[in-house]
Formats: structure tokens, C-alpha cells, sequence
């Protein structure tokens, strides 16, 4: 008998008898309006979130992967560039549950607590800020990913390095910082997520340098995690951000910088 | 049956593992401090979610759901890992996970790889089956590469290096780090700052050029096949990102049925684990991403004769949090190397001698490493009840004579209220002969403790004489 | 009301002032308590130090001898977490014990539970003028879920000064048969205590579980720290007129 064979025969084995068991969710499921107007989640399909998903094997996820990293690039978080699944309710599309002012503050203030750097700036300032943040690191060869918006750069001094082809790991080791956007940010955790798509690069980018500077819209930021779940692809490679790295194993003191980027920026543009 | 190993010899009980502990004030005061600060972080943001209790009750019942489901959804995960291009291999027990891990390494034809902190992996001594191999696994996590370089043993979950404190990381990095790699700095201090960038320094090169990794995982999703990895530092994301191959080993417990139930995990395991609201980095991957190989490594080392225990079966549900660890009173004096497994505290005094089983002194003493106050049972993010677990190995843990007598004898006193009665008087009027020390196993109360005096008339006596004191 | 004083058998034969204070106090408030005889131990200790079928004949004798009360009324949270918590599960789904425990265990109460939440008094008249700290034992605080109810009940008596104790919800180490099994451990633990409670500057230290104030109250005694212990049911008796004693 095979290892296989016989660890599933002795699960079984184990299991002749015992009842199944009732999930209850009775915690803060995601918000209506990540779900709705955070459309991007929904292109997930059957791995999104609803109980009776389970049975649904992850062979039925149609949406190709590419679907809703466009909309996380761009950030606008509208619904209609997606496919959804069409047993889902059409619910008006936007951030309006709330106030989006006590969302981005509550993010403002969360990613302030990692001990990152946060700014947040209108659309119109994004270039100047981008530049003043990369001027201030002394930042001079700076990787920008593919898809990162043009427009944001237009003042920055600096020699923007495509991956293209791909920089290696002693390259990445040797350059000033990297600026992406994120596929997600949660308010309540002071997360960014970074998913690889257009404006993000692969996941060597965002971790070999020693500063980051993630731009995030502010229709990206969800309220929590289950909202941040439901929007993500698990297909694609996920990278979820906290704060600069930081360790707790000398007598559980919180120390930033370590291994990851030492220096973590975030520019919330509204 | 075979004995499972965990990752330790399982030599001396408790007692005296931790008789020895308890006088290491160095010790003492480093945990003491660790714990107290760690116990105060999670608290705190445990207070801050308004839904904790409801989280907690949802992560029970998707823990619990899974374990009911075990086989359908390791099925699940195998076909949703080798869909998405990754290699799925399964292992009964350590020595095949181990034959299994030194096989991939060889294959690719390198002798170094670099290890994520992982307990499935210290649970079947990988490192030092793969040194046998000719295989140097280097260990990237700050506190890992404390025990490693000490020529140490892990003694806590989350953070195995936890008995140390800074003046000793110190050292330890200024003595050792030249054999392994990159020395320190000759002017190393004991600032947590400058510890945490001599790791930097001395790991770096090692993250660049190493071709191979080594990784556990805390959730592996049956549903979508995708592996999660919670971290701090970047080593992880480093070891997952940069080499070409990765070879993840994981416990057969640690999947969850679908995407979405990392809703709760993702909520759980940080706060109660660093006491954050989320930590520093979450790596997730489906199979074969960016040109990588992935082989996922099953490991059942145990668990399932665990899962066939309708009382111990819940143990299977931890997430390996180390809660339980930082507010237990009996941890927090003994720290972890007096359980005698990589898996210390009281997850570890119900886990270890179920995986092990209660063959060895050691084991037969860790269900009594508890005085059952129920600190773990209330911080548990998957509601374990530890106490209850404790006390249902202690009723099959074989007992010494003079305990069996001792508790035959006074389960007949307190058969009849006469036999307690008399036994009372009796008390009573000898009570002026009540030695100040006892013998034998009774004078572990008086080295420390007076006794109580004993009175000259028990309540019972008192009740009688007076009808309740109404006379 | 048909009221059952369950004393223990830890404050039967060691601490028989807890139990008379029991007595005068539900007196006081007009209560009755009867004392049936025929209990003994609830079968905690073996129980806990795993002797389960010695516990479940203990534990049958214990519900045998206090059927047919409205209330029994527990001075100890460890003894009274063991009959709510631990009996349901030795008595198992159904039987004729089993139908005895359901009913016994809605009806058993630790005595600040039974002052609070039966008796609807939180102010029992008591006089006690001394600086007090309280510590709040595991299994009143985890098993039988007190809250604050001790505390409550101190706030009203006269004169009391009470202090709070640092890590009052911590364990002293006690934990009945571990106290011997891990010594060393126990005795660390219980040192730590000792000096909290010192470090209170308190004159008494009082708690609702003896057990613990013997382990605790043992070390504060060897090092002749001049602190003693109280039961609280003592302190809530206690009067401008009679003492506790």
C-alpha cells in the first residue's frame, strides 16, 4: 500500500462514526460594499465566499486570473469590467457604505502603526509626491514594474529599471528602492496586498530592495480582512504587507527591518 | 507500533526537567519578561476585534469540519496542487519525510538549501537528516538561527530562541556566525537593532545564491490548492520567492476546506500568535508559480492515530499560535526544554504524548505539567480545551504505587461520612503531632509551604454540637 | 426555599470557621442552610489527578446526598466548577445519574453567586476594618465564571480598605495534587504570588477557594510574613459585634 493509500485509510479508519460538524459565521463577514462595488473578488467565482461554495470544486473558477488584476492596477474598483457569477445579487456599485474618509484614515493611521510611512495625497499631487518620497530615501535607481501608471513618475527624478529582462537577485540587491501599486488594502489591519499584477511586478521586486513605495488608491482599501479575501485570487502568487519587515525574537520586541525592505512608504491617493 | 519521533530525545519527566529550570534565574527572569510582554500585546488587540468571540467560535467548527472531512479534502488539495503544477508526495511517518525531502534536494543536485522556520520540519529532525545526507540546511529565521548557531533546541513555537536574551544573542552571533557564514560585526552590541541586522548581513548572500528552500506552511487550501505562509522578517518570503525549488512540508491537519475560511485564520493566528493585528508578511501561492518547482510534502508522523481519539481529536485543530504557551503559568517558569519536544507548553503536555504516545517517563509525566487553571482553554483562537484533554490522559496514564494507594485510600474515606468523621476526630486529637515536615513525596508541599493546622473539631463535629449553631 | 450547604471536604475537616461562617452569614440574610450529612468529597482531586471511576462513585455519592434541594450553596469555585463543569461529563448523555446531575447542577451555586444572584444582596451588613486583597483563584474566575462578583461583595463591607493584587487572575500554583507532582513548579508560582500579595501591602489576603489560601497562606506563614488568609464567606460574616471567629 502506498503512503497515500495508507494515510487516507487510516483517516477513514479514524472517522467511521463521528458527525460532521456546523460552521457558523457569525463574525464580520465582508461588507456589502466591498462585495458589490469590490467587484474584483467575484472574479474569483466559487472561491469568493459563500458556505454552499464548498462542495464547488476549484475547477469551476472561470474567470481567467488576468480579469481583475487590471482593476486592481488601475484601482477603480468599478464592477462592471468583470465577469460575476450570475446567481449573485446586482447591488450598486461603489465604496458607499460608509464614509471613504473614516476608511482611508482608519488605513492612514493603522500602516502608521507598523511604523511605515504614510502620506496620503488627491490624484492631481500623486507625481509630486512620488517624487519628493524617492528624493527624500535619496532614491536614484528605482525598479518600476510594468503597468505602473506613467503619469505618477512624471516628476521624479530617478532611473526607473524595467524587469524587463527579468533583474536578477543580485541586480534587485543593488538598486535604491521599487514603487508599485496593490491589488488590496485593508483599513483594519493596515495591509497592502500585492497580487503581481500590472504595477507590482513579481514578488522578488517588492522584497530584495530596501524600500518600497506602494501607491494605493483609496477605492482600494476594504474595511477588513474578509473583504480583502473575497476581492483576491488565490491563483495568483499573494503577498500580504503589514509594515516594514520586523522580527519579535529578542525577547518579543518588536524590531523593524530585518530581511524584507526596511523602509515600507505608502502614498493613499483619494 | 512505531515510536513517533519528535525532534528530541524524550529522557527525564517534567519534574526534573523543570526542578532544574525554575532554578536558572537567568532563565526565569528572560521568559518571565518575554511572556509578560507578549501576554499584554495580545490582549490587547484581542479586545480590539468586537467579533473575537464569534471568530473563534467559527475557526472551532472549520477546524473541527475539516478534521471530520480529512481524507476528501487532502484529496481535494492534492488534485487542486498538482493542477496548478506542483508535486504532491505523502508521508507516514518522520523517516519517510525526511527520505522523501533529502530525494528532491539530491535531485536538483545541490548540497545547501535554505529552511523557513517550520515545526513539521523540527518535528521529524529534517536538518539533521539531511546533514546525514550531506545536506546543510541553513536556518533563516532570527530566532532559529539563534538556536542553530548555539548549537541549541528550540523551546518555544513561535519563538524558539525565547529562553535567550539579548547579552546571549550577543554572544552567540560574535562566536558563531563565522562558522556558518558571514561573520559579525566585530563591534556587535546586544541592541535587538543591531542583532537583527548582523542576521541581515550574514543571511543575505545565503538568500541570493541559494538554490533550494524549505518551507512548512500554516494553511494549505483544499479548495484552490494554495499554500499560506505567515512571517515577520521576509526570510520567509525570501526562501519562497528566490530559489528554484521549494519543497514545503506540512502536517495533514493543517488544511482548510476553501479559500474563504482564511477570513478567519488570517484574523486569529496574528493576534493571537505576535499580538498584532496582522503580521509583517503573508506569502500565498498556488502550485508552480514564476517558473518555480513546488513539491508539498504530506506529513501524518502520528496525526492520525491522534485523529481516532474522539477526546484527543481536537488537539489536531491547533494553528500552532503559541498562546497557550506565553500565558501559562507552568511555561512561563519552566520554559520550553523541560517538555522534551519541539513542542512545548500545553499544547506540547497534550500533543507530544499523543503523537508519542505515554511509553516513556517523560511523556507519562507531561499530562501533570499543569496545575489545570485553564489560562490556555481561554486564550485558544480554536477553543482547544487543554484542561480537559490534560485530565482524560492523566485517567490513562499508568500511576505509581504509593499515588494509587494513597488515592484507593482516601476515595474509601470519602466513600462513607462515617469514615470521614472518624478520620476528623482522629485528626483532631493528634493534631498537636502533625510533623512540620513530611516524607516521601509529600515534602515537595513542606520545603516551601507550612501546613495548615489542623482544627481541634471539623465542621461536621461542630454541627452536631451546636444543630447547626443554633444552640 | 430548601437550601443545601455543600461545605467540602477541604473545609470541613481543615477549615471548619469558613463553613460556620457560611452558616451564620445565610442566617443573617435569612436563609437556612441544612447541612446533609451524608456528603463527603466532590471527587475533584481524583478526578483531576486522573482516577476517573474512584470520581464518578464520589461523585454519585455527592449527588445522592444533596437531592432534593432548590439550591446548594458551595463555599469553594474549585469545588463548585467540578459539580457544574465535570459532572454533566462523567454522568454521561442519559441514566438515571445523568437525569440526577442535570438536575443537581442548575441548582448549585458558589456562595457569592448563590449572595448576588438568589439572594439579590450585594451589601450583607458586614464590618471588617483591615486592608484586604483579593486573588481570584482559577476556577472561580475560569470554571465557575465569578467576575466580579467577589469583588462586589467586598466593595460593601464596612471599613474594609481593599487593595487590588497584581495578576490576581494568575495561578498560585496550587492545582491540588500538582502542588506535590511538580513541586518545584508549584512552589515558583506560588512564590511569585506571595510576594504580590506582600507587595499589596494587605493585611489579609482573602480569596472564595481555601484550597488556594492554604497553599498560598502556607508560604506566607513560612516566611513569617505576618499577612494572613481569609475566606471571604469569614470577611462577609464578620460584624461591628462578632468577629469572623
Amino acid at each position: 500500500m502506498s503512503s497515500r493509500d495508507l494515510i487516507l485509510t487510516r483517516i477513514r479508519r479514524a472517522l467511521a462514526g463521528v458527525p460532521d460538524v456546523e460552521i457558523p459565521r457569525a463574525y464580520r463577514g465582508p461588507s456589502t460594499a466591498s462585495t458589490a462595488g469590490g467587484s474584483p473578488g467575484s472574479a474569483t467565482g466559487g472561491v469568493s465566499g459563500r458556505p454552499d461554495d464548498r462542495a464547488r470544486p476549484s475547477g469551476e473558477t472561470t474567470v481567467p486570473p488576468g480579469a481583475r488584476a487590471e482593476v486592481s492596477g488601475e484601482g477603480t474598483g468599478a464592477s462592471g469590467e468583470t465577469t460575476r457569477p450570475s446567481d449573485e445579487p446586482t447591488e450598486p456599485p461603489g465604496e458607499t457604505a460608509e464614509p471613504p474618509g473614516a476608511r482611508i484614515r482608519l488605513f492612514e493611521e493603522r500602516v502608521g502603526d507598523y511604523r511605515a510611512v504614510v502620506h496620503v495625497v488627491n490624484e492631481a499631487d500623486t507625481a509630486g509626491r512620488v517624487a519628493r518620497s524617492l528624493a527624500g530615501r535619496g532614491a536614484r535607481r528605482v525598479v518600476v514594474p510594468a503597468g505602473f501608471p506613467s503619469e505618477w513618475l512624471t516628476d521624479a527624478d530617478v532611473e526607473a529599471l524595467a524587469d524587463d529582462p527579468p533583474l536578477s537577485a543580485v541586480d534587485l540587491d543593488g538598486v535604491d528602492g521599487v514603487v508599485t501599486t496593490c491589488a488590496v488594502a485593508i483599513a483594519e489591519t493596515g495591509t497592502i496586498v500585492l497580487d503581481t499584477g500590472p504595477g507590482q511586478g513579481r514578488r522578488a521586486l517588492t522584497l530584495v530592495p530596501d524600500y518600497h513605495l506602494c501607491v494605493v488608491r483609496a477605492a482600494q482599501i476594504v474595511a477588513g480582512v474578509p473583504d480583502a479575501v473575497a476581492r483576491l485570487d488565490p491563483r495568483r502568487p499573494l503577498t500580504w504587507i503589514s509594515g516594514p519587515s520586523a522580527t519579535s525574537d529578542i525577547e518579543l520586541n518588536r524590531v523593524e527591518g530585518v530581511h524584507g525592505p526596511r523602509t515600507l512608504e505608502v502614498l493613499i491617493v483619494t | 507500533m512505531t515510536v513517533t519521533f519528535l525532534g528530541m530525545p524524550a529522557d527525564r519527566p517534567f519534574p526534573r526537567n523543570a526542578a532544574r529550570a525554575v532554578r536558572n534565574s537567568q532563565l526565569r527572569f528572560n521568559l518571565r519578561k518575554a511572556t509578560r510582554t507578549i501576554r499584554a500585546r495580545r490582549a490587547s488587540v484581542v479586545a480590539e476585534a468586537p467579533d473575537w468571540a464569534e471568530l473563534r467560535e467559527a475557526g472551532r467548527a472549520i477546524k473541527e469540519h475539516t478534521l471530520r472531512n480529512l481524507d476528501r479534502y487532502l484529496v481535494q488539495l492534492e488534485e487542486a496542487v498538482t493542477a496548478a503544477g506542483g508535486h504532491v508526495h505523502w508521508a507516514a511517518d518522520a523517516a519517510e519525510a525526511n527520505r522523501i525531502v533529502a530525494g528532491l534536494v539530491k535531485a536538483t543536485g545541490e548540497t545547501e538549501v535554505v529552511k523557513v522556520k517550520s515545526m513539521a520540519t523540527q518535528e521529524i529532525g529534517l536538518n539533521e537528516a539531511l546533514r546525514e545526507q550531506g545536506i546543510t540546511a541553513y536556518e533563516t529565521d532570527l530566532a532559529e538561527l539563534i538556536v542553530q548557531l548555539g548549537d541549541d533546541r528550540p523551546s518555544h513555537i513561535l519563538v524558539p530562541a525565547i529562553h535567550r536574551n539579548r547579552a546571549e544573542i550577543r554572544e552567540i552571533f560574535s562566536e558563531h556566525m563565522s562558522g556558518w557564514g558571514r561573520p559579525a560585526p566585530g563591534d556587535l552590541t546586544d541592541d535587538p537593532a543591531a542583532l537583527a541586522e548582523a542576521a541581515r548581513l550574514h543571511l543575505r548572500e545565503r538568500f541570493l545564491k541559494t538554490k533550494v528552500a524549505i518551507s512548512g506552511a500554516n494553511f494549505a487550501i483544499a479548495e484552490t490548492g494554495t499554500m499560506v505562509v505567515l512571517e515577520s522578517e521576509g526570510n520567509g518570503r525570501m526562501c519562497l520567492t528566490l530559489p528554484r525549488t521549494l519543497i514545503s512540508v506540512v502536517g495533514i491537519e493543517k488544511v482548510l476546506p476553501t479559500w474563504r475560511d482564511l477570513e478567519v485564520f488570517l484574523q486569529l493566528l496574528p493576534r493571537s500568535s505576535t499580538g498584532e493585528r496582522m503580521n509583517p508578511y503573508t506569502s500565498m501561492w498556488t502550485g508552480a508559480v514564476e517558473g518555480q518547482e513546488f513539491h508539498l510534502v504530506l506529513l501524518d508522523n502520528g496525526r492520525t492515530r491522534v485523529l481516532a481519539d474522539e477526546v484527543g481529536r481536537q488537539t489536531l485543530r491547533c494553528i500552532r499560535c503559541s498562546a497557550c504557551l506565553n500565558v501559562c503559568p507552568v511555561y512561563e517558569r519552566t520554559g520550553g526544554h523541560a517538555y522534551g519536544s519541539v513542542y512545548p507548553g500545553p499544547i506540547g503536555a497534550i500533543l507530544t504524548p499523543q503523537l508519542r504516545g505515554m511509553g516513556s517517563e517523560l511523556d507519562r509525566s507531561l499530562p501533570y505539567a499543569s496545575s489545570l487553571c485553564g489560562a490556555c482553554y481561554e486564550v485558544c483562537p480554536v477553543a482547544i480545551d487543554i484542561p480537559s484533554v490534560l485530565v482524560e490522559l492523566r485517567a490513562r496514564a499508568r500511576h505509581p504505587w504509593a499515588e494509587r494507594a494513597g488515592m484507593a485510600a482516601a476515595g474509601w474515606v470519602f466513600e462513607r461520612s462515617g469514615r470521614l468523621a472518624r478520620l476528623q476526630r482522629a485528626g483532631g486529637r493528634l493534631r498537636g503531632l502533625v510533623p512540620r515536615r513530611l516524607p516521601g513525596p509529600l515534602a515537595g508541599w513542606t520545603d516551601t509551604r507550612d501546613l495548615p493546622e489542623v482544627p481541634k473539631e471539623s465542621f461536621r463535629e461542630w454541627w452536631d454540637r451546636t444543630d447547626g449553631g443554633r444552640r | 426555599m430548601r437550601v443545601a450547604l455543600f461545605v467540602t471536604c477541604v473545609n470541613d475537616t481543615l477549615f471548619p470557621d469558613t463553613g460556620r461562617a457560611v452558616v451564620r452569614l445565610l442566617r443573617r440574610l435569612g436563609v437556612e442552610a441544612d447541612f446533609p450529612r451524608a456528603q463527603t468529597c466532590c471527587g475533584q482531586m481524583h478526578f483531576n489527578t486522573g482516577y476517573r471511576d474512584e470520581a464518578v462513585r464520589l461523585a454519585r455519592r455527592g449527588v445522592a446526598a444533596l437531592r432534593g434541594y432548590d439550591a446548594v450553596v458551595v463555599p469553594s469555585g474549585s469545588c463548585a466548577a467540578m459539580i457544574r463543569e465535570q459532572y454533566p461529563k462523567l454522568a454521561g448523555p442519559s441514566g438515571p445519574f445523568a437525569d440526577a446531575v442535570a438536575r443537581l447542577v442548575p441548582r448549585t451555586y458558589e456562595l457569592t453567586e448563590f449572595l448576588i444572584d438568589v439572594l439579590g444582596v450585594t451589601d450583607v451588613g458586614a464590618y471588617f476594618p483591615h486592608r484586604v486583597t483579593y486573588h481570584s483563584t482559577c476556577h472561580s474566575l475560569r470554571g465557575v465564571h465569578l467576575g466580579d462578583r467577589p469583588l462586589t461583595l467586598l466593595r460593601q463591607v464596612k471599613g474594609l480598605e481593599l487593595v487590588p493584587l497584581p495578576g490576581a487572575e494568575e495561578c498560585c500554583g496550587f492545582g491540588g495534587t500538582f502542588a506535590l507532582k511538580n513541586a518545584d513548579v508549584s512552589a515558583a508560582m506560588c512564590a511569585d504570588k506571595a510576594r504580590a500579595v506582600l507587595d499589596t501591602g494587605a493585611e489579609v489576603l482573602c480569596a472564595a477557594d481555601n484550597s488556594c489560601l492554604m497553599h498560598i497562606g502556607g508560604m506566607l506563614r513560612r516566611q513569617k510574613s505576618g499577612v494572613r488568609v481569609m475566606h471571604l464567606a469569614e470577611i462577609l460574616c464578620s460584624t461591628e459585634t462578632a468577629g469572623a471567629r
